[in-house]
C-alpha cells in the first residue's frame, strides 16, 4: 500500500503569486463543498444514478487547471467535478445538471458522468474509464491542423492507465508533438482494485518515456507542486514541444462511489493521507486566516445560490424530448 | 459526363472538400505515403501536406478517439479504417463516443467526423476482412450509415457526409473500387438519407444497397426475358432511411424483397421488412421476402465463399418465387 509522501509543508508555495494560491484553494474548497452538498441532496433522493465524488484529489484538478488558459481545453472523467469547478464552472449550471434540470449545462440528458461546456472548452467528462484520452488527443491534433497555440490537459486515472487506448494515445501524441498534458490522478483504486494488483510496473509516470513522452511524478494532494509541474508541461506544449505525462499521487478519501463504503481501503493509509488533505495543506501554504475566510464565504453564497437554482429550476419537458427523436 | 472509377470518385470528393474546407483533415493507415490500400487518398499527401493527411499506426481505438476530439472542437476529420472489420477495435470511439457526444451534452457540441471503411466478401480474404458489419452501425442511434453502389453516389454522397454535422459511417466496398461510372463534370452534392430508384419496374421491388445494388439490377435484366419487371431501388444511406422510397416502391408493386449481403439474422433487411410489414401490410400481395447473407463467418476458399452471399441468381430465384 502506497504511503502518502512525508513533506507536507504545501510543497512551498513561495514564488507563486497569492492571487494563483488564492484561486487554487477556492477551486479545492469549492469542489470539497459542491460535493459534500451532492452526496447530502442524493441520499435525500435529489440526486439519482452514479455519483464518484472527488474528495482528497482536488489539489490536481486546482493545481493543473491554475496553469491553463480560458481557452485551453480539458478532458475529464466520471470523477469529474473538480475538473469542471477548476476549469471555471458556473455552479448553478452545474448543480442544476448533476440534479437532472433542463437548466444545466447539458439539460439534465448527461448528469454527473457526461457534464461538458462548450464555452468552457471543457470536452466532457466520460462514463468509460479511458474513453476520454483518445478524445483529448484528437483536441490536440485538431489544435495543430488549425494551427492554434491553445493546450490540452486530459485528466484520467491510474484505472484508466491500464486500458490500451492510454498505450495507443500516448504513442500517437509522441509521434505528432501533440499539444496534450495527460494528467494521471493515480488514486491508487480503479474501483476497489488496488494498483498494485493492477500492473506489474507501479512507476505509472515511468510509462511516458516508452512513448518518448517525458514522465513526471508529483505529489497530487500538493496544488502548487502540481501547477508548478503544470506550467513547465503546458509551456512545452504550447511552444510546440509536444506532450508530457504528469502522474500526480493522491487518494481518495471514500469508495469508488457514493454508496461504496470502501471497505477495502486500508485505515491507517487513509489516515495518514487524510492529514495531508489537499485542503489543509494549502491553508497552510497560504497562512492568511483571513484571507481564506473570505474566499470560503464566498463559496458558501455560491454554493446556496446554485442549490436554490437548481432545486427551483424545471425538469426537461418529456414531450419536447420526444419530439427530438427521429425515427 | 465524365466515366470514372469508384476510387477516383471518392478521392474526387475528398480533395473538393479538402479544398473547400481547411477544417477538412485525413487521418489513418497507410493513407498518406502509399495513398491508401485502395488508392483512394492517391496524390493527396502532396497536395495538402502532412499536416492534414495523416499516417496513424494501428491503433484504431485511439485514432477514431481522436477524430471525435478534433470534430468537437471545430475540425471535420475524415478517418479511415482499412476493414470494417477493424472497426470493432474502435466500437467505444465509436458506440459510445461519437454518437453520444451532441445528445449528452444537450446539443452543445457537434462530432462532424467521417469514418469511411470498407467490407464485404469476394477477395479471399476470409473471415476477418470479409464481414458486412453495418447492422451494428444502423442499430446505434446518433451515427449516419452510407453504403453508396455507385461511383456517381460515392462522389455526392462522401461530400454530404463530411459537411453533415453528425458522425457518418461511410462503409464502402472492395469490389466496388474498380468499378466504372459516369460522375457530372461540375460539383455536385446528394443528400443524405434519399434512396434511387436506379431501375423502375412494376411487379417487384428489390430493396438493396452497396454491391448487392450491381447483383440486383443484373438479376432484373435477366428476369426481363421473363417479363418480369422488377423495381431495384438502392438506399444508398442506412440511416437515416428513406421510408418513403421504400414505401412507395414496394405499394407500387405489392412485392418486395429485401437484398443485402450481412447474414440475415439480425440484419437490416429484418428491419426494413418489419417496417414495411407495419406500415403497408394492406397494400402487399404477399410477405416480404430476405434475401441474404448466410449464418456464417466468410470462408477462405472460393466456392465456399461465393455460398456465403448472394448470387444473381438467388435474387432471380427469390422473384420467380414471389411472383
Amino acid at each position: 500500500m502506497k504511503k502518502a509522501p512525508d513533506k507536507d509543508d504545501g510543497g512551498g508555495a513561495g514564488q507563486i503569486p497569492e492571487s494563483i494560491l488564492l484561486g487554487m484553494y477556492r477551486n479545492i474548497y469549492a469542489t470539497r463543498q459542491f460535493e459534500l452538498a451532492c452526496i447530502e441532496y442524493y441520499r435525500q433522493g435529489l440526486i439519482r444514478g452514479y455519483l464518484h465524488p472527488y474528495i482528497g484529489e482536488e489539489a490536481v484538478a486546482a493545481g493543473a487547471c491554475a496553469a491553463l488558459r480560458p481557452d485551453d481545453y480539458i478532458g475529464s472523467t466520471h470523477r469529474g467535478h473538480g475538473h469542471c469547478i477548476s476549469k471555471g464552472a458556473d455552479l448553478r449550471l452545474m448543480m442544476a445538471e448533476i440534479m437532472g434540470k433542463a437548466t444545466g449545462y447539458c439539460g439534465g440528458r448527461g448528469g454527473s458522468m457526461h457534464i461538458s461546456s462548450t464555452t468552457l472548452n471543457h470536452l466532457g467528462a466520460n462514463g468509460i474509464v479511458g474513453g476520454g484520452i483518445p478524445i483529448a488527443t484528437g483536441a490536440g491534433m485538431g489544435i495543430k491542423v488549425r494551427g492554434t497555440d491553445q493546450v490540452v490537459a486530459a485528466f484520467f486515472s491510474d484505472g484508466a492507465s491500464n486500458n490500451g487506448v492510454f498505450a495507443e494515445s500516448l504513442n500517437l501524441a509522441g509521434i505528432y508533438q501533440l499539444p496534450v498534458v495527460y494528467l494521471l490522478e493515480n488514486n491508487h483504486y480503479a474501483v476497489s482494485t488496488p494498483i498494485e494488483c493492477a500492473t506489474g510496473c507501479c512507476d505509472l509516470a515511468g510509462r511516458g518515456p516508452a512513448y518518448g513522452v517525458p514522465g513526471i511524478c508529483v505529489d497530487g494532494n500538493d496544488a502548487p507542486a502540481v501547477y508548478r509541474e503544470m506550467l513547465k508541461a503546458v509551456g512545452r506544449a504550447r511552444r510546440g514541444e509536444g506532450p508530457t505525462l504528469i502522474e500526480a499521487q493522491t487518494y481518495r478519501h471514500g469508495g469508488h462511489h457514493v454508496n461504496d463504503p470502501g471497505l477495502y481501503m486500508d485505515p491507517d493509509t487513509l489516515a495518514e493521507w487524510k492529514a495531508r488533505d489537499p485542503l489543509i495543506l494549502m491553508r497552510r501554504a497560504i497562512a492568511d486566516d483571513r484571507r481564506v475566510a473570505a474566499v470560503e464565504a464566498r463559496v458558501d453564497a455560491e454554493l446556496k445560490a446554485a442549490v436554490e437554482f437548481a432545486r427551483s429550476s424545471p425538469e426537461p419537458p418529456v414531450e419536447e424530448f420526444l419530439s427530438t427523436i427521429k425515427e | 459526363m465524365a466515366e470514372m472509377m469508384y476510387r477516383e470518385a471518392l478521392r474526387r470528393a475528398l480533395d473538393e472538400e479538402m479544398q473547400r474546407d481547411p477544417l477538412v483533415f485525413l487521418m489513418g493507415e497507410t493513407i498518406a505515403e502509399r495513398g491508401g490500400s485502395y488508392k483512394v487518398t492517391e496524390g493527396l499527401l502532396k497536395k495538402y501536406g502532412p499536416r492534414r493527411v495523416i499516417d496513424t499506426p494501428i491503433a484504431e481505438a485511439s485514432f477514431t478517439g481522436m477524430a471525435v476530439g478534433a470534430a468537437l472542437i471545430g475540425c471535420r476529420p475524415v478517418v479511415e479504417i482499412l476493414f470494417v472489420d477493424f472497426a470493432m477495435l474502435a466500437m467505444d470511439q465509436i458506440v459510445n463516443q461519437a454518437a453520444k457526444q451532441e445528445f449528452i451534452s444537450g446539443g452543445q457540441c457537434r462530432v462532424p467526423m467521417v469514418l469511411r471503411t470498407q467490407g464485404g466478401a469476394g477477395n479471399g480474404l476470409a473471415a476477418q476482412h470479409s464481414q458486412s458489419l453495418e447492422a451494428f452501425f444502423y442499430h446505434t442511434p446518433g451515427l449516419k450509415v452510407v453504403m453508396p453502389s455507385t461511383p456517381h453516389d460515392a462522389c455526392g454522397l462522401l461530400k454530404a457526409a463530411i459537411r453533415d454535422d453528425q458522425p457518418v459511417i461511410f462503409i464502402e466496398h472492395k469490389l466496388l473500387y474498380m468499378t466504372r461510372g459516369p460522375v457530372p463534370e461540375e460539383e455536385y452534392v446528394i443528400p443524405l438519407g434519399r434512396a434511387e430508384v436506379k431501375k423502375s419496374g412494376t411487379d417487384v421491388s428489390l430493396i438493396t444497397y452497396s454491391h448487392m445494388t450491381l447483383k440486383c439490377l443484373e438479376a432484373a435484366a435477366a428476369l426481363e426475358a421473363d417479363g418480369i419487371r422488377a423495381e431495384v431501388v438502392d438506399l444508398r444511406t442506412l440511416s437515416p432511411l428513406d421510408k418513403e422510397t421504400i414505401l412507395a416502391s414496394a405499394r407500387k408493386t405489392g412485392r418486395a424483397i429485401v437484398v443485402h449481403e450481412a447474414v440475415k439474422r439480425g440484419g437490416v433487411g429484418g428491419d426494413i421488412a418489419a417496417m414495411l410489414m407495419e406500415e403497408a401490410y394492406d397494400e402487399l400481395d404477399g410477405p416480404v421476402l430476405r434475401i441474404a447473407g448466410r449464418n456464417t463467418p466468410i470462408p477462405y476458399n472460393l466456392n465456399i465463399e461465393k455460398a456465403c452471399v448472394p448470387s444473381v441468381e438467388d435474387i432471380v430465384a427469390g422473384v420467380l418465387r414471389m411472383v
